[in-house]
């Protein structure tokens, strides 16, 4: 089992060998990086080049770990037994389970997505310490102990909106995606966009890279952004002289909205286009 | 083999532990990358070894010298004075009295002349003396030297703290949340500081409401209710570099337990006084600042103030503007902390000096009069005092 990257995915060297480390050693692997730098898309991708499954599991601040492992409804079996439904019989009934239960029993090797658990409460990864170290974990209601038949692979995205703790970091591999250079994030469109005009790329990009400069700049327009905004430019088959304009009246390009997400920074914007046409208009 | 370049890390204070170490091992074992190309092992080593992005660049330079003995870790950093500086320093805006105090040496363009012409003319390390610059002295030129109108260069740790400008180019180190020793008395003081209420999702039972309805009913009928949470929501400012120097690990334990005490905590870091901007990232302060007006219009007037500094500088710092050690502040630090404590009813400062000392510093009897007086000692009766207060 190996990760190579997709047709449509990107993935640079050091991402493919933290990856496949993670995959051979059975271990956990954290992925970091700034906002659409495609950190969930790795996930579904891995699992997309190894023709597994996958299972996403979504934190929000108010997931427990338990959560992920299975859930008693204890309130419906107390009305079942007030009404006095058969069901009541069997406590099996009464327990759902959650996604690690999923990927544990899971016939082919699964992959995992924890997404964002930097958004849960933060004792959220110590509470899984132990049940993606053994990969196996105990129901106290019907005292059974589910126990991976494949250990997943499974992927972690942080947002760094909290830190983690040292222990669960020491049993996980780690990776930071850096923002895309220009020739990286060239592969990336193309993969996205095969029959996309040169000259408009070089021009979008161009814009792009300069916002992404600015400093001030409230949010930085992210890969999946950029991606939008091509997609967006080539619908509307705009055509790259377009984004050379040079009226002043139309400094703002077209569709702009997609990569700016707040009128300061459209604000910011309208300067800096201003400044770079007019050091356009000076090398010509 | 490897055990060396282990150790080189643990001496650069990465945080690595053996369980990483033999989980890059068994990596190794299995084949997961070629042995022989050095940088898929980087790769690979750098993925199992490195948690946190902030260690990354570290981990390069530590991988960089054992494997190709390219640099030393620490790297050497060469300190020169920049022309701007020296300009900015003439334009400096001082009141008459401090006029006639530079006169004694000719005047600010004399002084600032003089140390341009002095540095160049200086090529070894000195110390002692009253002419070059160095250590010691009674030159107005250098560290640890003592002379009203000084100004330091290349100092640690202030000794009179008078200098008029700060010209080290110091590593602000950024503080860090690990340290965990020592902050549970700090935690215990800054529980005072708690609203407890129920908000967001139901998800709790509500035993009281359950009872009620189901004898009302005649059927169990479950009452859910949101969890109790602490809403207290908190901003911290953190004074660093200069003679905070002294007092970082003080600070470090507070930040660390107020990091896990407080669920919606801002930090940010100033210097000296608050001006116009403050940043989160002491490496990155010059280019990715904050503005102090968005801080102001950001976080609704509910939220709690706590300063951190000693509060010791030179009292046009606070007062005047250009008054900034760093910069040309428009605003005096004054003008800005007034407009902080007028969007923020609740707000502290805490100094880590003990107490008996803050009627001899000037520029601490101004902050703490801007304050009213609610500026309370960094130890835990001091925190805790200073919670109560902003319990009210």
């Amino acid at each position: 089992m190996k990760f190579e990257g997709t047709s449509s995915y990107i993935a640079t060297e050091d991402l493919k060998v933290a990856v496949n480390a993670a995959i051979t050693l059975e271990r956990p692997i954290i992925v970091k990086g700034e906002p659409g730098t495609g950190k969930t898309m790795l996930a579904h991708e891995v699992a997309k080049s190894l023709n597994a499954e996958i299972i996403t599991w979504h934190i929000k601040s108010t997931t427990k770990a338990q959560q992920g492992l299975y859930e008693y409804d204890a309130v419906t079996r107390l009305r079942d037994s007030q009404l006095g439904d058969e069901k009541v019989k069997d406590i099996k009934n009464y327990i759902s389970k959650g996604k690690l239960w999923n990927a544990f029993e899971s016939d082919k090797r699964p992959v995992l997505l924890i997404d964002e658990i930097d958004k849960a409460d933060i004792e959220f990864p110590n509470d899984l310490l132990l049940e993606l170290d053994k990969m196996e974990f105990f129901v106290y209601e019907t005292g059974e102990t589910i126990k991976a038949q494949n250990r997943p692979i499974v992927i972690i995205t942080s947002n760094n909106e909290k830190e983690l703790p040292d222990a669960f970091l020491r049993r996980c591999f780690f990776h930071y995606i850096k923002f895309p250079d220009p020739n990286t994030m060239e592969e990336i469109v193309e993969v996205h966009y095969p029959d996309i005009k040169k000259d408009l790329i070089q021009e979008a990009f161009k814009i792009f890279y300069d916002i992404r400069e600015v400093p001030g700049i409230k949010k930085k327009p992210s890969t999946s952004e950029l991606i939008d905004w091509l997609k967006l430019l080539m619908t509307d088959d705009v055509d790259a002289k377009i984004l050379r304009e040079k009226d002043p009246k139309k400094l703002i390009p077209p569709l702009h909205g997609a990569l700016l997400k707040n009128e300061q920074d459209v604000h910011l914007f309208e300067r800096l286009a201003f400044i770079s046409r007019r050091e356009n208009e000076n090398v010509e | 083999m490897f055990i060396n370049f282990f150790f080189d890390l643990k001496q650069a204070s990465l945080p690595v532990s053996l369980k990483e170490y033999l989980m890059l091992m068994e990596a190794m074992n299995k084949r997961v990358v070629d042995s022989f190309n050095v940088n898929d092992f980087y790769y690979l080593s750098r993925s199992a070894l490195v948690k946190d992005e902030r260690y990354l660049d570290k981990f390069d330079r530590v991988f960089g010298h054992s494997f190709k003995g390219l640099e030393n870790p620490e790297g050497e950093t060469t300190k020169e004075i920049p022309e701007e500086w020296l300009k900015l320093m003439g334009q400096k805006y001082l009141t008459d009295e401090e006029k006639k105090m530079i006169e004694s040496l000719g005047g600010w363009d004399k002084l600032m002349e003089t140390l341009k012409q002095r540095l160049e003319e200086q090529k070894k390390r000195h110390q002692g003396g009253s002419k070059w610059i160095g250590t010691g002295g009674t030159s107005p030129f250098g560290a640890y030297g003592y002379n009203p109108e000084g100004i330091r260069i290349g100092q640690k740790e202030g000794k009179n703290k008078k200098a008029v400008k700060v010209w080290d180019k110091r590593e602000f180190s950024n503080l860090d949340g690990d340290v965990e020793l020592g902050t549970r008395n700090i935690k215990i003081a800054l529980r005072r500081l708690r609203k407890f209420a129920r908000e967001g999702a139901e998800t709790e039972l509500d035993l009281d409401n359950t009872i009620k309805s189901t004898a009302h009913k005649g059927y169990i009928d479950v009452k859910m209710m949101p969890e109790r949470r602490n809403k207290i929501k908190v901003l911290l400012f953190f004074d660093v570099g200069g003679s905070m120097d002294a007092h970082v690990k003080i600070c470090e334990e507070l930040f660390s337990a107020a990091r896990t005490e407080f669920k919606h905590m801002e930090y940010f870091y100033y210097h000296n006084c608050l001006y116009d901007a403050v940043w989160k990232d002491n490496n990155r302060r010059y280019n990715d600042n904050i503005k102090t007006w968005d801080v102001l219009h950001t976080y609704p007037s509910d939220y709690k103030v706590i300063f951190v500094g000693d509060a010791e500088m030179s009292p046009y710092e606070i007062t005047y503007p250009g008054g900034s050690v760093e910069f040309w502040n428009e605003e005096s630090g004054e003008t800005w902390l007034t407009r902080m404590l007028n969007v923020y009813e609740n707000a502290i400062w805490l100094n880590p000096i003990p107490e008996r000392y803050w009627d001899r510093i000037a520029s601490t009897s101004i902050i703490k009069q801007i304050f009213s007086d609610r500026m309370f000692p960094l130890t835990i009766e001091g925190i805790d005092q200073a919670m109560r207060e902003l319990n009210k």
